[in-house]
């Protein structure tokens, strides 16, 4: 069924779609619209799922512990200082091995406060061990909850994910979205089964003390688990294209327009629908440019990148955070990950605590890398 | 074993606790009480790493530990899950947390699950310091105790302030059923424990538990501590059901010990001059002159 819908609605039916038992939530701008919107399928009967108004993000993450550890599938939202309140807890979730799926509405982090698009807050937690996608519509953001759950909690992963879409400029855009049936949500995505639980018929202990002789292989087995998403990823993009008729790319890297391009921008979430504008208006032009959307920040798409450069002249990596005194993170994970290919890199700071980008910001970019500059900038209004 | 109460243990022995401590000795009768249909949930902790070097537990129950701040945010977790689950009502939720963890770094966490209604019993396994980082001050400290960040100096000697009353602002949150616990009387132990884990929502049980690394106490003299904190009123036992609080051991005036024997054995307490021993008796005695005052009255609101 197609509606227009806001992103944030098309999360939050995504979310319920999925049948979560529990969603431990804390309100913080832009996320809101997802957890009221699920607070109101709870409220009106149409989810039967518990919702935690817990006190804190920090309690929020805490919670998803507690929900996952007891045995059943848990979703949750937040953004910015939220994601950094809840900081501590992300690598206890994920080294405990809790597979569920939060989404996060990328908001810039204080100060100055703003309450408007970056990537700050999820680019900074990439370290935890958390999957992160990336997606840049509100079908997408829909799509990536479903497919979030069936990477997160597959046997070779069981790792938690995280679904990030830009604070405003998508969470509060409206798109036709086309809404799949709980029928086919139910038959693509299996009943949460953990592996291990808190069960008083078979008592463990969950969360223990980790000795130098055990703390490095635990970490160990989480990087394997990781490695594994990629192939992971990529497999549930090709199921649920054949169930639903929609994938993103190989799942990992969605790519427009590259296959005879010379120059390319890279980067994440809706600035990448700006770029295709700015694309096609200088493919009709006669140049042959091209886009690298990455979809999948972690695991990090190292061989698919590798390939998707071939052939390349020049690429720009446009960050929507810096790493300060270095240069966009982004950027620094693709240049480590090509740095034997042969090609020009640029790093472009844009689009920080919500500053626009526009075509003329693409255009200025494939200009630059066009005449060899080999240097990037910050693109300001 | 102590004849009348269970043979099973569910907090073996094993685990590396100091001789003498008191924080696991109170643990092992609280889930003693509890039996085997129970679930735990434990704060960051002297009582988490002592009971969980992996690949080895103590632990016969469900365990899990997350961070110092959030047992009682898991336990909200685990409580939401066990009711969409239809589990809930065969299943106890024990929540631990020392005085680090309940009084300080975890109150938000604690006060905001007993707002929600969630059902679990907390245990705060109150020993009056960090004693796991190394008997640092916090929230649960008593007035003058020397710590090592509150230590005896030449200009200021211990801790300046009094405790936080933990006890009356969990009750605050009308919650149905708060007690005191000391190991001076283990059969009163495991009535409270059953009581609380019988309360329909949320439940608070303060376990006085004596360090003696941290105290500067013998470990052989755990239990005569115990008994001087309540002989000498320093530590009322009592409940708060429904709002209303009852001694369960009351300690009438005359009766009562000084506080300074209870001071003198401990050598936190040995830089004491006489005036400050007379303060914290004044202290002491105010205290509980306050409890006798709301004995038997409903003193607190019940939301649940």
């Amino acid at each position: 069924m197609k509606k227009v819908i806001e992103a944030s609605q098309a999360i939050a039916l995504g979310a319920k779609l999925c049948r979560p038992d529990v969603i431990p939530m804390y309100p913080i701008t832009p996320q809101t619209h997802v957890v009221e919107d699920l607070a109101s399928m709870i409220n009106n009967g149409e989810l039967d799922c518990a919702m935690i108004d817990v006190e804190s993000e920090h309690s929020a993450a805490s919670a998803m512990i507690g929900v996952v550890a007891a045995g059943s599938r848990c979703f949750t939202a937040t953004a910015s200082q939220g994601l950094f309140l809840m900081y501590e807890i992300l690598p206890i979730i994920s080294g405990m091995r809790f597979p569920g799926v939060m989404a996060v509405a990328n908001r810039a982090l204080s100060a100055p406060i703003s309450i408007w698009n970056d990537h700050s807050d999820a680019v900074s937690a990439r370290d935890q061990g958390w999957i992160q996608l990336w997606v840049e519509s509100s079908q997408e953001a829909l799509d990536a909850i479903i497919q979030g759950f069936l990477i997160s909690e597959a046997s070779n992963v069981q790792l938690p994910l995280m679904v990030n879409f830009d604070g405003f400029t998508l969470s509060h855009v409206f798109e036709p979205v086309d809404i799949p049936s709980q029928a086919e949500v139910d038959k693509f995505l299996p009943k949460f089964k953990p592996v291990y639980k808190l069960d008083v018929k078979k008592p463990m202990s969950f969360g223990p003390i980790g000795f130098p002789d055990s703390f490095m292989h635990f970490k160990k087995q989480q990087q394997d688990a990781m490695i594994n998403a990629l192939e992971v990823v990529k497999a549930v993009n090709s199921k649920f294209a054949k169930a639903f008729g929609r994938s993103y790319g190989d799942g990992l890297l969605d790519l427009y327009k590259m296959k005879d391009a010379e120059y390319a921008v890279i980067g994440m979430g809706t600035l990448c629908g700006t770029a295709k504008v700015a694309i096609d208006k200088l493919r009709a032009e006669g140049k042959k440019v091209g886009l690298i959307r990455i979809r999948c920040l972690r695991p990090f798409p190292e061989k698919e990148l590798q390939k998707a450069i071939k052939g390349l002249k020049a690429a720009a990596v446009l960050d929507r955070h810096i790493s300060l005194g270095q240069k966009g993170p982004l950027f620094t994970d693709i240049r480590s990950a090509i740095y034997c290919n042969d090609i020009t890199i640029n790093s472009y700071i844009a689009g920080l605590g919500g500053m626009d980008i526009t075509v003329k910001h693409f255009e200025k970019v494939f200009k630059d890398l066009a005449q060899g500059k080999q240097k990037g900038e910050w693109l300001f209004d | 074993m102590i004849k009348g109460l269970p043979y099973a243990e569910y907090f073996v022995s094993g685990h590396r606790a100091c001789a003498g401590c008191g924080e696991a000795l109170m643990i092992r009768h609280v889930v003693k009480a509890a039996g085997p249909n129970t679930i735990a949930v434990m704060s960051t902790g002297c009582m988490e790493v002592v009971s969980t070097p992996y690949p080895q537990t103590s632990w016969g129950i469900p365990w899990i530990h997350g961070a110092f701040e959030n047992n009682s945010a898991i336990a909200s977790g685990i409580d939401a899950a066990l009711k969409k689950q239809g589990k809930r009502d065969e299943t106890n939720l024990l929540v631990f947390g020392g005085d680090g963890a309940s009084f300080d770094i975890g109150f938000g966490a604690l006060s905001g699950a007993l707002e929600r209604g969630h059902k679990f019993t907390y245990v705060c396994t109150d020993n009056e310091a960090y004693m796991n980082t190394g008997i640092q001050r916090s929230g649960g400290t008593p007035l003058y105790a020397s710590t090592t960040t509150s230590p005896a100096g030449s200009k200021v000697a211990g801790k300046q302030e009094p405790k936080k009353p933990l006890p009356f602002i969990v009750a605050s949150h009308g919650i149905k059923y708060v007690a005191t616990a000391s190991p001076v009387n283990v059969f009163d132990l495991h009535k409270k424990v059953k009581k609380a884990l019988a309360t329909p929502n949320a439940s608070y049980i303060h376990a006085f538990s004596v360090c003696p690394v941290g105290w500067y106490t013998k470990p052989e003299a755990t239990i005569e501590i115990a008994k001087l904190a309540v002989n000498s009123r320093v530590f009322p036992l009592y409940e708060i059901e429904d709002g209303v609080l009852t001694f369960t051991q009351k300690i009438e005036k005359d009766k009562a010990i000084p506080v300074l024997d209870y001071l003198k054995v401990q050598g936190r307490f040995k830089h004491l001059k006489p005036e400050q021993v007379k303060e914290i008796q004044k202290y002491v005695d105010t205290r509980y002159d306050f409890l006798v005052g709301i004995e038997g009255k409903k003193a607190f609101d019940c939301l649940f």
